[in-house]
Formats: structure tokens, C-alpha cells, sequence
């Protein structure tokens, strides 16, 4: 039984008298124990509401959920309330994007990592202290013995990320969905952030789904990715041969438009045009077609479905790129 | 709950008493400046503080003789050196209506006011940030419509207004709650500080106390309507913003309990606005004061001042002036420290 299994996931945010938007349609994966896949996707793809659904964070009002979401066997999304609060934090936990906005400015970080350590493992004060001390030991943070009584304006933006990752991973949580989790800090404090999330989840044995729009980090991190575009995944498959040979042109056209170390001097990164406003609904085609280089009048008669190649991988496309035929076969992605 | 309140009492200790030394010695030019504009303002009186003063009864030589005693020949900085010299030897002057010295007045009014003032500050924020914060949880509802509404009718309602509108029907028509005064004559209460309420539980007077209350209870409500009505919009304004921010889906996302979710990181930080609404409140009040005391003839600091104006008291209005000044200072630097309590940032910088 794999560890978490997502299937027809949707959702939909409508109220009365608005056309109702479906942010998620029908979204399926699975993740293994210990396995890291990623979800990738520009903004409006549907991948971070997919994640804040898995935790069951989406506001109540005005949001329709529906699929199935299944951790070890157990349906979470016909949990009640309380029954959820219990995962969360503890079979569950969540990095978000600006970890200055999503760590509470009037609470020191100490008491923001005890209070779910206390929460969840019944630890007394100085337990969930010593405790706490040693998790931001963990995730590199200096003197944190010091440092727990500080609150989050008193660190730099890669401390307050690693607080975040700490807070997370505190009651050795099965799976860690990380939302962007360095798009908010500086360059070079993003390769020591994944470096650090891949070393955590490695040692610990925990499964992550890294969401993300830069296929950089999914490069270095992901057994598996999955392409998010409109809500829908658009291609599936495992990290080597997604890179080595992109089938959906969206993917291609993500590949296309990061800098490659091996990419001849001189030669211009070819930006995906458009945006996604640009959609149609997949009720009636493509939802990429009217940005795609491959779009003809198949691509909107109808939606493509989302089939089953050889080897594995996942394509939802009429006229897919093809294979080595642009693509030079290699695994050597610029991070 | 009891760990946010030690928040700031670890090593942060020491700049949070920096930080009221800071703001303490901050109050002193405020002072300054006012005392300048008090002195000012008694300079600027048409014709003279002599002749403003002395009024229908001023005389060429009245007004001569006004302006030797009271020094007012000395150069203007000298004047104000004097002036100064004697506001901090607590020398305010004597009353031209009572004969008093305006400090023996303003200590036997004071108790009264302060008794008023914190009996609806009491009730506008007990009620107020509760109500503010039931509405934004239970946003779009019957209740929060309800709240919107009325608290909307409880800004626009002028004191005095609503101040004869309970009169009229908790004492003359339903006869409940006396209509005026601070205490019945007739309990014959022993006065100990000055304060009604206080005074009976400090000698067992117990039914002192019971009458005080019950005299106090339609003053302070009239009183506590606006700043009630202010505290509850600012409330629900501010927890609605604050449920919207990231780190409540964090706090989400860690499966803590709604209760803790809603203690510990919205109402802390829904608080900060709400604070500083309460001191700006509470300003106001001492205004809201004289007009509340007139109708309920509460014998307090604006019936004194409402005097003082009618009869061109100077030396008491001087006085009151600067004690209004010296209240708002104080208060303000309450709702200071209280914000650095509740937000670490405000320490630090």
C-alpha cells in the first residue's frame, strides 16, 4: 500500500452567484514511503491548492472538495475536524513559501516548534524545550540555545526557512509537502535549503512532495515529477527520463526556458508564450493549446486524455514532442 | 495561554525596560511643548489675561493691579520660567469661583471622573474586543449583521443623547437605576479615597458600595457606547485580517487545537491595532466625560471644567488643561508598553 494515494482529486471554488472555478480537476498520484516526487507547474496550475487540500487546509466556505485522498489506507478527507488537527503536525507536516508570513511574528520561534511537539508527543515544558533545541540543531540553525528565544524578525530569511523545516519535520512526520519552499530567499541560500530538506528526509525515511515551478529543484531531489497545467497533470514520469525527454511540449517549454550549463554560448532561452490566462477550459480542448508550438485543430475539439506510455510515464497530449528528435538525450541539468 | 503572557520575560527582559525609560523620557518634550502652549494660550486671551479675566469688572486700575500681582510685567521668558517654576511645585493657583487652591479641587473631583472613566473603559473593552471578535468568526451571519448595525448606531449617538435616552427609561419610566448623582445622600458613606465604589469595600460598607454602582451604571454605559462600538469595529476589522494571514495556516498545518489556534495566534495578534484604538479611546472619553457628567450631574473633572468655562475660571482651566495633557501622555505610554508586550518588534527597534 503505497503511503499516500490521491485519486480524482478535485477542487472547485464557487459561490453563490460566481461561476464556479476549478482550481484542481481530477488530479491522481501516489507516493511511496520514503519517495520524493514533485509537483510542477507556473502559478495558476492548481499544485499548491492540491497540496493545501492533501492537509485539508482549503477554507471550509465557499470551496468544494471531492476524489480521494488516502493516507496509509485511511480516507482523509471524510475525516472530521478534529480527526484531522491529529494528522496535521504529526503524520503530516508543511513548508511554506515566505517563511517571514507563515511564522508568527509575536511568538518565539522556541514556542512555535514546542508548541506542536507538546501538541502532538504530551511533552512537558522542558522536554519540548530540549527537544526543540536540538531540532534547530538539526537543521543547522547556530547556538540554538540562544537562538530559541529569539522570534522570527531577529533571523535572517535561511534561518527563518530552516525554523520552518524544523517546525515541520518536529514529530517526524511520514510525509512533508513542501509548497516552494525557497522561492522566497536569495539565490544562494536556496541550494543550501534543498540540500538540507533532501539530507532530513533521506536520513529520516520521510516521504516529501516538493512543489515547485522551477524544474531545477525537481532536477536535484524528485524520483518522480509530476507536470501540473490548468489544474490537470499533464505528464508524468521519472525525474531522469522527463528531463531527457520531455514528451508534453508544456514541459518541454519549461525545460526550454531554464539556462543550461551545456546549452552552446550565444543561443537564447526560448520562453513558453502566452500566459495562463490564456486557458481554455478542458471541456473544450487542450487547456495549453492556445500557447502551444504543436496546437492544431485536434487540440480543441476535445480534451486529451491522460494515457499510459511505455516505460512508465503519464502524457495527457494529441501531438506530443518527439522523442530525441530536439532533445539531445542527457541527464545534465543546469541547478 | 500562560506561555505568551511570559513572552517577553526571558532574556528580552532588558530592552523591554529600556524600552520604557525610552518612551518615558520621550513624554518629556510633550510636556514641555504643552506647558509652552498652555502659557501661550493664557498670554493670548483678548485683551489681556488680566482683563479676560476680571471680565464685566474690569477697570484700568483692577487690571493694573491684576497684572502686578500675578507678574504678568515681568518679560514674557522670565513669565514663563515663573510659570514653569510653579506648575512643577504643584502651585496651579486659586480658583476664582471657590477661593480653593485648583489643586484641592481637582483632588476632590478627580476621584469621581477617573471612577466614571474606568467603569466604561472597563465595559467598552470587556465587551468590545469579545463582540469584535464573535462577529469575525462568525462573519455574513445574523449576529455579525447585527453587530455591524448596531455598533454603527453606537458611534453615531451623540453621549448626551443617549445619556437622557437611559435616564428617561431605566429611571423615570422603569425606575430602576437612579437618575443623577454619585451616591444617595442618605447611606451616609464613610470616604476614605474619594472613589464611591471603592470606598465602601475598603470600611465593609458593602451597601455603599452597591448604591455607588448603581449610580455609576448609567453614566459609564452612556459613556462606554462610542469607545464599545470603536473597539468591537476595530476588533472584527483585525481579526478578519489577521485569520487571512500565512502564519494561521501554519499554525493550522501544525494540527494545533482551534482553541489554541484562536488564542494564541489570532487574538495576540489581532490585539495590536486594538490597543492603540483603546488609548486614542480612551482620549476621547475624558471629552465624552463632560458632556456625560453634565447630564447625570456627576460631580467630576467636567463639571468642574464646564464651571471653569461658564465663569472664566483661567487659573482652573489652566490646570485641568494640563492634567487632560498629562492623562493623555500616560495613557498613551500605557498603550506603548502594552504593544511592546504583545509585539517583540516594537522592543527592538
Amino acid at each position: 500500500m503505497a503511503l499516500l494515494e490521491v485519486e480524482d482529486l478535485t477542487v472547485v471554488f464557487g459561490r453563490k452567484g460566481i461561476e464556479p472555478t476549478v482550481a484542481v480537476d481530477k488530479v491522481s498520484f501516489t507516493v511511496e514511503s520514503g519517495q520524493t516526487i514533485g509537483l510542477v507547474g507556473e502559478s495558476g496550475s492548481g499544485k499548491s491548492v492540491t497540496s493545501l487540500a492533501i492537509m485539508g487546509l482549503l477554507p471550509k466556505r465557499g470551496v468544494q472538495v471531492t476524489g480521494s485522498v488516502r493516507f496509509e489506507g485511511t480516507e482523509l478527507l471524510s475525516l472530521s475536524d478534529a480527526q484531522m488537527r491529529d494528522r496535521r503536525g504529526r503524520d503530516l507536516g508543511m513548508v511554506f513559501q515566505d517563511p517571514l508570513s507563515a511564522l508568527n511574528p509575536v511568538i518565539t520561534i522556541g514556542k512555535q516548534l514546542t508548541e506542536t511537539l507538546q501538541r502532538h508527543q504530551g511533552l512537558d515544558n522542558k522536554q519540548a524545550r530540549a527537544e526543540a533545541v536540538e531540532l534547530l540543531q538539526k537543521v543547522g540553525i547556530p547556538d540554538p540555545a540562544r537562538r530559541i528565544d529569539e522570534y522570527p524578525h531577529q533571523l535572517s530569511g535561511g534561518m527563518r526557512q530552516r525554523v520552518m523545516i524544523a517546525i515541520a519535520l518536529a514529530c517526524r512526520p511520514k510525509l512533508l509537502i513542501a509548497d516552494e519552499p525557497t522561492t522566497a530567499l536569495d539565490v544562494t541560500i536556496q541550494a543550501q535549503i534543498l540540500r538540507l530538506l533532501s539530507e532530513l528526509v533521506a536520513n529520516t525515511e520521510t516521504a516529501m512532495i516538493m512543489i515547485t515551478h522551477d524544474l531545477g529543484v525537481v532536477a536535484g531531489l524528485c524520483d518522480e515529477v509530476n507536470v501540473m497545467y490548468g489544474g490537470r497533470i499533464v505528464e508524468r514520469a521519472e525525474r531522469y527520463a522527463l528531463f531527457a525527454e520531455p514528451r508534453h511540449p508544456y514541459t518541454n517549454g519549461l525545460l526550454g526556458s531554464i539556462p543550461r550549463l551545456d546549452m552552446p554560448r550565444g543561443e537564447r532561452l526560448v520562453p513558453i508564450t502566452g500566459s495562463v490566462i490564456d486557458n481554455i477550459p478542458w471541456t473544450e480542448g487542450c487547456a495549453f493549446a492556445p500557447r502551444c508550438p504543436n496546437a492544431n485543430d485536434d487540440c480543441v475539439q476535445g480534451p486529451p486524455p491522460l494515457e499510459e506510455l511505455p516505460g512508465g510515464r503519464m502524457l495527457r497530449c494529441y501531438h506530443p514532442v518527439e522523442p530525441a528528435a530536439e532533445q539531445p538525450a542527457t541527464s545534465e541539468v543546469a541547478r | 495561554m500562560t506561555g505568551w503572557a511570559l513572552a517577553g520575560s526571558h532574556h528580552t527582559g532588558g530592552s523591554m525596560l529600556r524600552f520604557i525609560v525610552r518612551r518615558l523620557l520621550q513624554a518629556i518634550p510633550t510636556l514641555f511643548i504643552l506647558s509652552l502652549l498652555i502659557f501661550a494660550w493664557f498670554r493670548a486671551l483678548p485683551g489681556g489675561p488680566a482683563s479676560a479675566m476680571l471680565g464685566e469688572r474690569a477697570t484700568p486700575q483692577r487690571i493694573a493691579e491684576l497684572n502686578e500681582t500675578m507678574g504678568l510685567n515681568d518679560p514674557i521668558p522670565v513669565q514663563y520660567l515663573k510659570f514653569l517654576g510653579r506648575m512643577l511645585n504643584g502651585d496651579f493657583g486659586t480658583s476664582t469661583i471657590t477661593g480653593d487652591s485648583v489643586l484641592t479641587e481637582i483632588g476632590r473631583h478627580f476621584p469621581a471622573t477617573i471612577e466614571l472613566a474606568f467603569a466604561a473603559l472597563f465595559l467598552a473593552v470587556a465587551f468590545g474586543i469579545p463582540f469584535g471578535y464573535l462577529a469575525a468568526r462568525y462573519r455574513g451571519s445574523l449576529f455579525d449583521t447585527g453587530i455591524v448595525i448596531s455598533t454603527l448606531v453606537g458611534v453615531a449617538v451623540p453621549v448626551f443623547f443617549l445619556g437622557f435616552l437611559l435616564k428617561y427609561v431605566f429611571s423615570t419610566q422603569l425606575a430602576w437605576l437612579p437618575p443623577s448623582g454619585r451616591q444617595d445622600v442618605d447611606i451616609d458613606a464613610t470616604s476614605v479615597t474619594g472613589f464611591a465604589t471603592l470606598d465602601g469595600i475598603l470600611t465593609g460598607e458593602f451597601d455603599a458600595t452597591l448604591n455607588a454602582l448603581e449610580h455609576l451604571a448609567l453614566p459609564a454605559i452612556a459613556l462606554a457606547t462610542i469607545p464599545f462600538a470603536v473597539i468591537v469595529r476595530i476588533t472584527r476589522a483585525s481579526v478578519l485580517d489577521v485569520l487571512n494571514e500565512d502564519f494561521i495556516r501554519t499554525a493550522e498545518s501544525k494540527g494545533l487545537t482551534a482553541q489554541v489556534v484562536r488564542t494564541r495566534h489570532v487574538l495576540r495578534n489581532a490585539l495590536l491595532p486594538v490597543a492603540t484604538t483603546i488609548g486614542l479611546q480612551t482620549g476621547l472619553l475624558l471629552a465624552g466625560a463632560v458632556l456625560t457628567e453634565k447630564v447625570f450631574v456627576w460631580r467630576g473633572l467636567g463639571f468642574l471644567l464646564a464651571q471653569g468655562i461658564e465663569q472664566r475660571d483661567y487659573p482652573r482651566l489652566q490646570a485641568l488643561i494640563l492634567l487632560a495633557a498629562v492623562v493623555y501622555v500616560v495613557v498613551n505610554l500605557l498603550v506603548d508598553i502594552s504593544y511592546a508586550i504583545i509585539d517583540p518588534r516594537v522592543r527592538v527597534s
